[in-house]
C-alpha cells in the first residue's frame, strides 16, 4: 500500500490489533495449560471475560464514554485472560468474578481507564485476592488429577476438602519441603510435584507462554528489553544463589519455568500502560522485578512473587521513566 | 447568633469535614476504623476532648501569652485526654483494651490542636465548644461509615464488638453466614481504599451541587448584535 501523505512509514497498530495479537499469543500457553490441568482453566477464562466485559460496559456508561470504541479494544479481555491464568483453575466462581470486577472497576477505571492506570489491573486483582483469600487462592489441582466434571463442580459450589483435591504447586512444595529439618533439595526435586525440568506440568505451560512471547517479539508488539531483563535477572540471581547454596535454592531453569515467571516476562511486565516506556527504563524495571520476584519467592509469605514484584516496580515506573529519558537527537547527554 | 452556630455546625460536620476534606488526624481514622464500634467509640472520645478543650482554651484565650500558646494548649488537651482515658478504663474496660494506645494518642491528634489554634483562640466559649463538637461529630460520622463499610466487606456483619459497649448486644449479620469475608477491607490497605472512595463520593456530590447552581453564561456581545 502506498500513501501520498507523510508519514510514509506507518505502523498500522491500533489498540484493538495489539490486544488481539496478545490474545493470540496467549493461546499456545492456554492450550497446554488446559491439556495438562483440565477444563477448569477454560471455565475461569470464560467467567473472567464475561465479568470484564460487563464491568467495562458499566464503567464506560457511568463515565459516559463511547461504549463501542472502548469495549471493542479488547484490553479488558486481555486483563480477564491474565487474571484467569493467574488464578487457580479450580477456584470457586465468585473468586475470579470478584477479582476481575476489582481489576476493571478499581484498578483500571477509578484511575482513569485505559492508559491511565499506574498498576497492572490483573496483578492488582491477584494481589488483592491472595491477601484476602490465601487458602482458596493457593488450591491448584495436580497435573491431570481431576476430571472436567469434578473441576466444574468445584468451581460452581460444592464441598472443598483441600487436601483431597489439590496437589501442591512446585513453588509451594519447595517452600514447605525446605522447612522440614534435614531437607534435601535434590530429594525434594524427585517428588511428584516436579517434572523433567521445573515443576511437573508447569514446565510445558511455561514453554507454551514462551512460544507466544516469541511470537509477540517477532510481531514487534513488545520489545526484547523486558523479557530479556526479567529472564536474565532471574537466571542470574538464581544461578548465584544455587552456586552458593545448592541445597537451599533450586537452579535457574526451575525458577524460570515455575509459577508465573514466563507469563510475567512476556505478558504481564510488558503491559505498555503500567510498565516503563524508555528502553533503558525497561531494563531497570524488568531487572528489578526479577530480583524482587526471586526474593519474595524465597523469603516472602506468599508462594509466587511475580504479582507483588510487578506492583512494586509499577510504583517505581514514573521515577524510572523520568531518569532514563533518552536525550533528544542533536542534544548533548547531561 | 443562632444562624452563626448553625453555620459552625454545618462547617464542622460537612463543609470542612475533618476526615474527608481537611484529612487531619489520619492515624486513628485509618488504624482504628476496622469496625463501627471501634471507630465510633474513638470518634466520640475525640469529639468530647475537642468540645471541652476548645471551650477551655477559649475561656483562657486572653490569659495565655501568645508566644507559649502551643505548649499551654497541649497541656489542656493532655489533661482532658487523661480524664477520658481513665474514665474509659474504669467504665468500659474491654473497649479500652481494644482501643489501646489510640486513646492517649488523641493528645497528638493534629485535628484537636488545629481547631484550638484556628478557632478557639479567636472566638467565644460557646461557639468554640460548638465548633469542637461539630468537628468531632464530623469525625464520628466518617469513622462510623468507614468502619461500617470495612467490617461489612470484611466479615459480613455490622457492629462487631458491640458487646464491649452494650453488654448482651449482638452484631447484626447482614450477609449469609458462609460469606467468606473480604479480608483486604479489614487490613490497612482497605482503610486507604475505602477512605479514598468516601472522599471521592463527597467531592462528586459537591461537584454535582456546584454544577446545578452554576449561573447561565452571559451571552457575548457579538451574538446579541447579530
Amino acid at each position: 500500500m502506498t500513501s501520498l501523505n507523510s508519514p510514509y512509514l506507518r505502523q498500522a497498530n491500533s489498540v484493538t490489533q495489539v490486544m488481539g495479537e496478545v490474545l493470540l499469543a496467549l493461546l499456545p500457553g492456554v492450550i497446554v495449560y488446559v491439556y495438562i490441568f483440565g477444563i477448569g482453566v477454560l471455565i475461569q477464562i470464560l467467567l473472567a471475560t464475561l465479568t470484564a466485559l460487563v464491568c467495562e460496559a458499566g464503567m464506560l456508561k457511568i463515565r459516559s464514554k463511547p461504549l463501542g470504541l472502548y469495549l471493542g479494544d479488547l484490553s479488558a479481555v486481555v486483563t480477564a485472560w491474565l487474571i484467569a491464568l493467574a488464578f487457580p483453575p479450580i477456584g470457586p466462581w465468585w473468586l475470579v468474578v470478584a477479582g476481575t470486577a476489582l481489576a476493571i472497576v478499581v484498578a483500571k477505571h477509578l484511575y482513569g481507564g485505559l492508559g491511565q492506570n499506574p498498576f497492572n489491573p490483573a496483578m492488582a486483582a491477584y494481589a488483592a485476592m491472595i491477601v484476602s483469600f490465601p487458602a482458596l487462592m493457593s488450591q491448584w489441582p495436580g497435573a491431570g488429577q481431576l476430571g472436567g466434571a469434578a473441576q466444574a463442580a468445584l468451581i460452581f459450589g460444592g464441598e472443598r476438602i483441600a487436601d483431597a483435591i489439590t496437589g501442591a504447586t512446585p513453588l509451594d512444595a519447595l517452600r514447605t519441603g525446605l522447612h522440614a529439618p534435614n531437607a534435601q533439595l535434590i530429594e525434594l526435586m524427585r517428588s511428584q510435584a516436579f517434572g523433567a525440568f521445573g515443576g511437573r506440568g508447569w514446565e510445558w505451560v511455561s514453554v507454551g507462554f514462551l512460544i507466544g512471547g516469541l511470537y509477540l517479539l517477532a510481531r514487534r508488539i513488545i520489545t526484547w528489553h523486558v523479557p530479556l531483563a526479567f529472564a536474565g535477572g532471574l537466571v542470574l540471581i538464581a544461578a548465584i544463589a544455587h552456586l552458593l547454596a545448592p541445597l537451599r535454592y533450586p537452579d535457574a531453569l526451575f525458577e524460570l519455568t515455575a509459577g508465573a515467571a514466563m507469563l510475567g516476562a512476556f505478558f504481564i511486565l510488558t503491559d505498555p500502560v503500567s510498565g516503563a516506556a524508555t528502553p533503558r527504563g525497561k531494563l531497570i524495571y524488568a531487572g528489578g522485578a526479577a530480583i524482587l520476584t526471586w526474593i519474595i519467592r524465597h523469603f516472602g509469605g506468599y508462594p509466587d512473587g511475580v504479582a507483588f514484584a510487578t506492583l512494586l516496580m509499577n510504583l517505581c515506573v514514573p521515577l524510572i521513566d523520568m531518569k532514563t529519558q533518552p536525550p533528544v537527537f542533536g542534544h548533548k547527554k547531561d | 447568633m443562632n444562624t452563626r452556630l448553625l453555620d459552625i455546625v454545618f462547617n464542622g460536620v460537612w463543609k470542612n469535614n475533618a476526615g474527608l476534606v481537611q484529612l487531619l488526624g489520619m492515624c486513628p481514622v485509618l488504624a482504628i476504623s476496622t469496625n463501627v464500634v471501634n471507630g465510633a467509640s474513638l470518634g466520640i472520645a475525640t469529639a468530647v476532648v475537642m468540645a471541652s478543650s476548645n471551650a477551655t482554651a477559649a475561656a483562657l484565650r486572653n490569659l495565655i501569652p501568645y508566644e507559649i500558646r502551643i505548649p499551654v494548649f497541649i497541656l489542656i488537651i493532655a489533661a482532658l485526654v487523661t480524664i477520658i482515658d481513665l474514665a474509659l478504663n474504669a467504665f468500659l474496660h474491654p473497649l479500652y483494651l481494644v482501643l489501646g494506645i489510640f486513646v492517649p494518642l488523641i493528645v497528638t491528634n493534629c485535628l484537636v490542636l488545629a481547631r484550638i489554634e484556628a478557632f478557639a483562640a479567636k472566638n467565644g466559649v460557646i461557639s468554640s465548644a460548638v465548633d469542637g463538637a461539630a468537628m468531632g461529630g464530623g469525625l464520628v460520622l466518617v469513622l462510623s461509615v468507614l468502619g461500617g463499610v470495612r467490617e461489612l466487606l470484611g466479615t459480613g456483619a455490622l457492629f462487631n464488638g458491640i458487646e464491649l459497649v452494650i453488654p448482651g448486644a449482638h452484631p447484626i449479620h447482614l450477609l449469609p453466614h458462609d460469606y467468606p469475608g473480604f479480608l483486604l477491607a479489614i487490613l490497612p490497605p482497605g482503610a486507604f481504599i475505602v477512605l479514598g472512595c468516601l472522599v471521592a463520593a463527597r467531592n462528586w456530590s459537591d461537584a454535582r451541587k456546584a454544577a446545578r447552581v452554576r449561573p447561565q453564561p452571559i451571552r457575548p456581545a457579538a451574538e446579541l448584535n447579530a
